[in-house]
């Protein structure tokens, strides 16, 4: 259901401050009755038919809701200022956009790992061209250089060697997530190590090359140094890219829109994008799988709410304090909403036992129908695989088997707690041969199945969500601050990340002597004589 | 009435002789004591001074043998039979009352109001 709402399109003016690359896009909506699409910022809680009066071009980016109504196709032409079948110059921007962001991201991965690729080289093999080049270049000049020499030699191949694999381990893993900005510290990290570079290779240039130096110790130890201080700043990165935000020190709280399921995390000193990375990364470990049909009743009681008054505008149009009368108008709604004896709690309060109820029942019949499905079958041992072959099956077979005999009772469940599209045939008889081969009871297999798990639990296609965007105020390569507010949109819901600070610990410390317990009665007591 | 250390104790006494009542195999006397150099001395509602450790007498059953004899509750025993009362545990106290080849108790008692009548005598007579 909210997967087609990206094709109802809603003239949407967004409030989000252009330093975020990401813009959201907007849509054109046609929906004239339904209340405001779920982005939308408008304070007002109800939405109002009224007759388009006439608009003011600064107002049309509040009002462009409220004049819809019946007439709208036939009466209006311009609402935003463009007609329907033109294009504005924002469409044109968010074309482009979109092509070179489908384009980009691919584009700008290869980019990176080809430019790394490029400086590992240059890294590596600048050593060795500084001990191979005086040997090419003036080999009839140079001294031989004894044990000292070759000493070196060793030492400039095993800190190579580790420095290959140290590279290795920490830059060539496999990227999981494409970011919208550069990663700051690494970008700085590659700047570093080619100005470093080119300056050893400048001095080289200069003092060796060109001079023509023959004392090759020199040259060697010129070349050991090179590589010692590469290692330095491999250490460096270390400490910038990964040791740095291993400390604590903020405290995000990220809620969920659609239905408020909230955590909190601890993260260390992250920009804003990594930050969010993070947080996906424990969404989908964390939070119970989003499920829009449990959302229904909430909405269906809303549409209630507004359904059951009319405004009636006895003024007529052509009044030109527009918005005069809306804010008059939503007042009456709301006063006389406030008036109006609401029994909906009432109806709430007994829906919701009876839907409990309900639940409970299913849920025991559930568990009795696959506990006793569960003894229809029995793992055979091995000796007796040898001497029986009579009705064997593998695990996928005793599935199947004994399957019908529970699945009419957890269909019931599945459709009374609403969770029927989350799970397919196919998916309930693999899970329940996966728990047969893993000896599990009754009651393992039926956990995934009480309780909605998290988002990694279901199968791949339920990860709709590869495709998040980051809004934020702040830029998002700057870091987290106490106060941080951002938003990671999904296509169903977003997540609402706030953080703060970890305060300052004080602690002090005191000294107990252990044989400083002791103990005396506390005791009055009266004996009689 | 309070115990400074290293100092005498001086109190007013009185001299109460109890006559224990054979009740089936026991003899009592028909008081409760109450604490004791063992037991917390905070909790005596009849101590005026909160850390004095002395025996107290708690309790009278009402026609009991101490009761005839004029032993009032709240008084503090200072000894019994000649044995000191002030620096005892709660159990001495209690086995040196209850001895059963002794009929008769002969108590030093102490309280607020014989300290109040001797002063009170000590004024009201002119010096001559």
């Amino acid at each position: 259901m909210s997967s087609n709402s990206l094709l109802c399109n809603s003239i949407l003016f967004n409030f989000y401050s252009t330093k975020s690359q990401q813009q959201p896009p907007q849509e054109r909506s046609r929906d004239r009755h339904k209340s405001r699409s779920k982005d939308s910022r408008s304070e007002k809680s109800v939405t109002i038919n009224t007759p388009p009066a006439e608009p003011l071009l600064g107002d049309t980016a509040v009002r462009g809701e409220q004049v819809q109504d019946d007439n709208w196709g036939e009466t209006t032409t311009a609402i935003t200022g463009t007609s329907e079948h033109s294009l504005s110059q924002e469409d044109i921007v968010r074309i482009t956009k979109d092509l070179e962001d489908s384009v980009g991201l691919d584009c700008r991965r290869y980019f990176t790992r080809t430019l790394a690729i490029i400086l590992g080289l240059l890294v590596f093999l600048t050593p060795l061209a500084f001990l191979v080049l005086p040997h090419i270049l003036w080999p009839d000049k140079l001294q031989s250089c004894g044990t000292a020499c070759e000493g070196l030699f060793i030492s400039v191949a095993f800190k190579l060697l580790i420095l290959l694999l140290a590279v290795w381990a920490l830059f060539f893993r496999p990227a999981r997530a494409g970011l919208p900005r550069v990663y700051v510290f690494r970008a700085l990290l590659a700047v570093l190590v080619l100005l470093f570079v080119i300056s050893y290779w400048l001095f080289y240039g200069v003092r060796i090359l060109d001079s023509q130096d023959e004392n090759y110790q020199g040259i060697v130890q010129y070349a050991v140094s090179l590589v010692d201080a590469l290692l330095f700043i491999h250490y460096l990165a270390i400490v910038l890219l990964e040791l740095r935000q291993l400390q604590p020190c903020y405290s995000v709280c990220v809620t969920r829109s659609t239905d408020g399921e909230t955590r909190h995390y601890n993260l260390g000193q992250l920009s804003i994008q990594r930050a969010a990375l993070a947080i996906i990364e424990h969404y989908y470990c964390d939070f119970p799988v989003h499920n829009p049909a449990l959302l229904s009743a909430s909405k269906s009681r809303a549409a209630k709410h507004l359904a059951g008054l009319k405004v009636y505008n006895v003024d007529g149009p052509g009044n030109n304090t527009a918005a005069g009368i809306a804010h008059s108008q939503s007042r009456a709604m709301i006063a006389a909403a406030a008036r109006r004896r609401d029994t909906s709690h009432n109806e709430l309060y007994y829906e919701e036992a009876e839907h409990e109820r309900r639940v409970r029942k299913r849920r025991a019949r559930l568990v009795v129908a696959v506990e006793e499905a569960f003894t229809h079958i029995k793992r055979m041992q091995e000796e007796e695989q040898k001497k029986a072959p009579g009705d064997v099956m593998d695990p996928r077979e005793a599935a199947q088997a004994i399957f019908p005999s529970m699945a009419r009772a957890l269909q019931k469940y599945l459709r009374t707690t609403k969770q029927q599209h989350c799970h397919s045939m196919e998916s309930i008889q693999q899970h329940l041969a996966f728990c047969i081969t893993n000896n599990m009871t009754p009651k393992a297999f039926l956990e995934s199945y009480l309780t909605p798990g998290p988002t990694v639990q279901y199968s791949r296609d339920f990860w709709r969500a590869r495709q998040w965007t980051l809004i934020s105020e702040a830029s998002v390569t700057s870091g987290l601050k106490d106060g941080t507010i951002f938003l990671l949109k999904c296509v169903d819901f977003s997540l609402v990340v706030t953080s703060k600070k970890i305060p300052y610990i004080q602690m002090s410390e005191e000294y107990i002597d252990p044989k400083s317990h002791k103990f005396v009665l506390r005791l009055q007591s009266e004996t009689s004589v | 009435m309070s115990f400074v250390p290293g100092q005498p104790v001086t109190a007013v006494v009185e001299r109460v002789e109890i006559q224990k009542l054979r009740q089936g195999e026991n003899l009592i006397l028909g008081f409760s004591i109450g604490g004791g150099i063992d037991q917390d001395p905070g909790q005596n509602p009849f101590s005026e001074d909160k850390s004095d450790k002395g025996i107290y007498v708690t309790r009278i059953s009402p026609k009991g043998p101490a009761d005839l004899a004029g032993l009032k509750m709240g008084d503090k025993i200072m000894q019994v039979n000649g044995w000191d009362m002030t620096m005892v545990t709660h159990d001495q106290a209690r086995k040196k009352l209850t001895k059963k080849r002794e009929d008769v108790v002969r108590l030093l008692v102490t309280r607020k109001s014989l300290e109040e009548a001797v002063k009170h005598s000590k004024c009201s007579y002119p010096k001559h």
